[in-house]
């Protein structure tokens, strides 16, 4: 019999009833005669503590409580790419029909569709014995992603019956029996408790780069694929923009994008916008490849503690597959203020700035659950999961708790800077403070990959914009005409760094995506236009007339040349820079 | 059955303590009966046993523990609405307080609204033109936005809102256009500002007021923002038509939460507002927008003064991370006379990119915006390294920047506040004013239309 209790307390999401002893913690609970769903979160006696997911004004004394006896979990099976689901992975387009525009309370709506039939293809038989993460069959799930269909995790045992065809994701495809003896049923759906992270077969230390495209993350601060990276900024620094950049071109096969706590239109830009956009690996929609995790600000705080784990579970998902999945998370900050909120309505002990004090553990649960893995299953396939997350520091202030928290645990640090951001310099990624751990790790793939000499460029890259905030200090407090011609080579050089290469306009179609070569070789032209006017300025040529040569506009725009062509017109660019700066050093001898 | 409770236990602050009441939920709508016969109004805040803490609108002046009788409605804090509530003037609960004739409700809508379904919304993108060169053409104001004016105290905010209430309009398009005003907590003189001025461009017959003035409760400032987004969604989703609506001041709406926070004894986040702040802003502030299903938008412009006029400060902060950008005000820009103040580089659009470029507004926009903001940049470093070091140190080219940006201050940012620009007029002037620099400083335009809109070609 179902265990039954009564609210005795309301305050807020929290909710806190007796007579449920008998529940166990992180029970999902069903609250009131709405039926709103909530999750026990502490046990005193038989009284439970319950976060509830939905608005709980209208609960009063007395009102039931309906354990499931389940925790919190997800629903894992073909259909969840190009959904778009709540925190806890209630589906909102099907949400929308059912209860029109606005979201009401209660409503009880399947993740995966029970209606829809997908064609399986069993890639197993009778008497096959299988062990967890063993695949059952695949089914196309999109145009681009072939869904796994795997042995869940703790199942071992044979196969007595397997047979291809359509089916919904509840009806049964097969029968196993397990090595008790007892057989039972087999889905294309399966369930799996958010809060624990999905086993895997062994960890590998990541060291192939997660491609992005964006000319300052992979030329300067590059992720791998199984990384951790978080990018804090203060509002309006372009963290939305940047991660929605990474959502739509990093090379990652399955993209989770989880908006915890963030602007409702920002959500409907991914959810019109995606569908629209092809992604240049596959020839096909990036919604595609893409799972929608929204919470968006105005929806239940507890809701948004939970839509993380929803989002990563999903993630984990993927990657027992064996796919290359990123995980971006916009906020972690707003899911720190849901953990405070619910800390503080339960009365705990407050740590730094009101925050609990598992603050720093539960991020750091959070992204210990990517990296690259050998997942479970015969087969040894490699997965990696990537994760990302934005952090909203109050006043831009890094110095804050969940900034440090975070900042401990990630190899990545893309810190935007808002001095940037007013200048309409984007992405605002500062370049003096941001780091990648991952960067010698990845260096031999540069090489190997895009070129000999890529690594070489990347260092003298920031030796000059390191040398340009020296130099800088010098020319703000006595003037640039103090400054040694080659000194103020040097700053315009920095100059064409930053405006030529690091500016990146994710809102120009060509610009939007730079390829990893047309990376290189933009950074060539800008070389080379160094080297070669070091030489004619040693020779005694006037600096002004070498930053005043119209070829250095040309360098300006070579960012946006088409992928196509650009091979042709940057190799005449560079002979024009040649040109034009022997020709300066022929009247600077004459 | 309604029962009647004399069992108030404690009132401390705004909160009471009412024992041994029976089927009272929580959110619930109470009213306290005084000796006298007075009637205010009170919302539970926290149900525990057979306790319930509520939270009183109004003072607890002559409150009598004893003799005082509270009642609980069985509902939330709702407002009746009807499309009859244009040009009316409402107090701070909802009440009508001008002379006018009864209202017959059509509804009653409890005021906390419930989230738009992030599948269910359009995204905005129909440029509204203020006529305000400062934000038509760089920080561009959409249908179903939400944009703050981010003040200091003494600031011209009021001008600047009444000015875009006035001027505010979608080209090409006679829709139903109404404007909603909640005063939370300012003076009357302020209140008194923007009615006279709805008065006379005759906006009030399509405006709702509410007004909660300084010396009105405190504590119904925490419902006067809701009571207007209710007017404001009825108006928009049900009525079909477009909305502005102006809030001011969220400051006061955020020390009211505070104060109610205090009382309970929460544990405090940032500088003693509670943790959250933010949640509570993000369920008003995300009430703007479109959704399917309808044809009418909600466009909100809350103003805020900033505490010594510091943008990292909880509110204006914790703001910027919620609304779709921000207009700052500039008190340099204030004192130099430019009006209305707006500073240029912190402020934000991040709607913009959707509403702008052909068939919107002109195709060179984006590239003439970005121009302008990073050349207006880079002339106000230069201005900054002139004052240390002279004109002289200046190169010849940083000399054209330091040029442009006091034009920019002077022509494009100060146009007062009764001229209206069309959004070409705008361009125009942004062209003709980056015709100060060399065209081969125009790096973020497309050269095809440097060649097309340069000024003499």
């Amino acid at each position: 019999m179902a265990i039954e209790g009564k609210i005795v307390k309301v305050s807020g999401p929290l909710v806190i009833a007796e007579g449920m002893k008998q529940a166990d913690m992180f029970d999902v609970v069903r609250v009131g005669k709405d039926r709103l769903i909530g999750e026990i979160i502490e046990m005193h006696g038989d009284r439970a503590s319950i976060q509830v997911y939905e608005e709980t004004a209208g609960l009063g004394r007395g009102d039931t409580v309906v354990s499931t006896g389940a925790p919190l979990s997800v629903e894992l099976g073909p259909g969840l790419l190009t959904n778009i689901y709540d925190g806890i992975q209630r589906p909102l387009e099907a949400m929308k029909i059912k209860a029109g525009a606005n979201i009401t309370r209660g409503i009880d709506e399947p993740a995966l569709d029970r209606e829809k039939l997908w064609h399986f293809e069993a890639a197993l038989g009778f008497g096959d014995k299988v062990e967890p993460g063993d695949v059952y069959g695949t089914v196309q799930e999109t145009d681009v992603i072939q869904h796994k269909i795997l042995v869940p995790p703790k199942t071992r045992g044979t196969i007595v019956e397997l047979r291809s065809g359509d089916y919904k994701v509840t009806d049964r495809i097969g029968k196993i029996k397990y090595e008790d003896g007892t057989i039972d049923d087999i889905m294309l759906m399966q369930k799996w408790p958010v809060r624990v992270a999905r086993p895997y077969s062994k960890k590998l230390p990541p060291n192939d780069p997660l491609i992005t495209g964006q000319r300052i993350v992979d030329t300067l601060f590059p992720i791998a694929k199984g990384g951790t990276a978080c990018i804090p900024g203060p509002f309006g620094s372009g963290k939305t923009v940047l991660q929605h950049q990474l959502a739509k071109w990093s090379d990652a096969e399955i993209v989770v994008y989880i908006g915890c706590g963030e602007r409702g239109n920002e959500m409907t830009d991914v959810l019109l916008e995606f569908p629209e956009l092809i992604d240049p690996k596959t020839g096909s929609s990036m919604m595609k490849r893409t799972v929608l995790i929204a919470n968006t600000s105005d929806m239940p705080v507890a809701a948004r503690e939970a839509s993380i784990y929803t989002g990563i579970t999903i993630a984990e998902y993927y990657r027992d597959m064996g796919y290359s999945v990123a995980v971006i998370a916009d906020s972690t900050s707003r899911w720190a203020e849901a953990l405070r909120e619910m800390s503080g309505r339960l009365e705990e002990m407050p740590g730094e700035e009101g925050y609990p004090a598992y603050l720093t553990s539960r991020l750091a649960q959070f992204y210990e659950r990517a990296g690259k893995v050998v997942c479970l299953g015969k087969e040894g396939r490699m997965g990696a999961l990537s994760a990302v997350g934005a952090v909203s520091p109050q006043g831009g202030d890094i110095s804050e708790p969940v900034s440090q928290a975070t900042l401990r645990i990630v190899k990545v640090f893309w810190g935007l800077d808002s001095a940037l951001a007013y200048k309409r310099h984007f992405p605002a990624v500062n370049w003096l403070n941001s780091y990648s751990l991952y960067q010698n790790r990845l260096a031999p793939w540069f090489s190997e990959h895009v070129s000999g000499d890529w690594n070489k460029k990347v260092a003298h890259c920031m030796q000059v914009l390191q040398k340009e905030s020296e130099l800088d200090e010098i020319v703000k407090l006595v003037g640039v005409d103090a400054l040694s011609s080659d000194d103020r080579l040097t700053l315009e050089v920095a100059r064409s760094v930053r405006e030529d290469y690091l500016q990146q306009n994710s809102f120009d179609e060509t610009d939007s995506y730079t390829q990893l070569d047309k990376q290189s070789a933009l950074l060539d032209l800008i070389f080379l236009f160094e080297d070669k006017a070091r030489e004619v300025v040693a020779k005694g040529a006037d600096i002004e007339a070498v930053s005043d040569l119209p070829v250095r506009e040309k360098i300006g725009r070579a960012k946006s040349i088409d992928y196509k062509s650009y091979k042709k017109e940057y190799s005449a660019i560079a002979d024009e820079i040649v040109k034009a700066l022997d020709a300066l050093a022929v009247n600077a001898e004459i | 059955m309604i029962r009647e409770y004399r069992t108030i236990e404690e009132v401390a602050g705004p909160l009471m303590l009412v024992r041994q009441v029976e089927g009272v939920k929580y959110d619930e709508l109470g009213e306290i009966e005084l000796d006298n016969g007075e009637v205010r109004r009170c919302r539970v805040l926290e149900v525990n046993g057979r306790n319930v803490l509520v939270q009183l609108f109004d003072s607890a002046a002559g409150l009598n523990l004893s003799s005082s009788k509270v009642r609980f409605s069985g509902h939330g804090v709702e407002l009746p609405v009807s499309p009859n509530m244009l040009g009316r003037v409402f107090n701070g609960m909802g009440e009508p307080i001008d002379d006018g004739v009864k209202l017959i409700p059509e509804k009653s809508v409890n005021i906390n609204g419930t989230p738009i379904n992030p599948a269910a919304r359009y995204y905005p993108s129909e440029f509204i033109q203020t006529g305000i060169s400062t934000i038509d053409g760089l920080n561009t104001l959409v249908r179903g936005q939400k944009l703050p004016i981010f003040s200091g105290s003494g600031l011209p905010h009021a001008n600047l809102a009444a000015q875009i209430a006035r001027q505010a309009k979608v080209r090409g398009t006679d829709e139903k256009f109404a404007v909603v005003f909640a005063a939370v907590g300012i003076t009357f003189e302020e209140a008194d500002f923007f009615i006279s001025d709805f008065k006379k461009t005759g906006a009030i017959d399509r405006t709702v007021l509410f007004i909660n003035l300084a010396s009105d409760s405190a504590i119904e400032r925490i419902a006067t923002p809701r009571m207007a987004l209710t007017a404001a969604e009825y108006l928009a989703f049900e009525q079909d038509m477009h909305v502005l609506v102006i809030i001011t001041d969220i400051t006061n709406y955020a020390e009211a939460l505070r104060e109610v926070s205090a009382a309970r004894k929460e544990v405090p986040g940032r500088r003693g507002y509670p943790g959250y702040l933010y949640t509570d802003l993000a369920t008003m502030y995300e009430r703007a927008g479109r959704k399917q299903g309808s044809n009418g938008s909600i466009t909100m412009i809350p103003i805020l003064t900033m505490p010594e006029d510091d943008k990292t400060h909880p509110i204006p902060d914790l703001t910027g991370y919620i609304t779709e950008g921000q207009i700052i005000l500039s008190r340099d820009l204030y004192r130099k006379g430019c009006l209305p103040p707006v500073d240029v580089l912190p402020s934000l659009s991040r709607l913009k990119d959707k509403g702008i470029g052909p068939g919107k507004t002109r195709e060179d926009h984006a590239g003439v915006m970005n121009q302008l903001f990073s050349s207006y940049a880079r002339g106000k470093d230069a201005k900054e390294l002139m004052v240390v070091l002279g004109e002289a140190a200046l190169t010849p080219i940083d000399r054209l920047y330091a040029k442009f940006a006091d034009e920019f201050e002077a022509r494009y940012i100060n146009q007062g506040f009764y001229e209206n620009r069309t959004v070409e007029e705008t361009m125009d002037l942004g062209w003709e004013l980056l015709s100060i620099l060399p065209k081969s400083e125009m790096k973020r335009i497309k050269p095809e239309f440097i060649e097309k809109y340069w000024p003499g070609n």
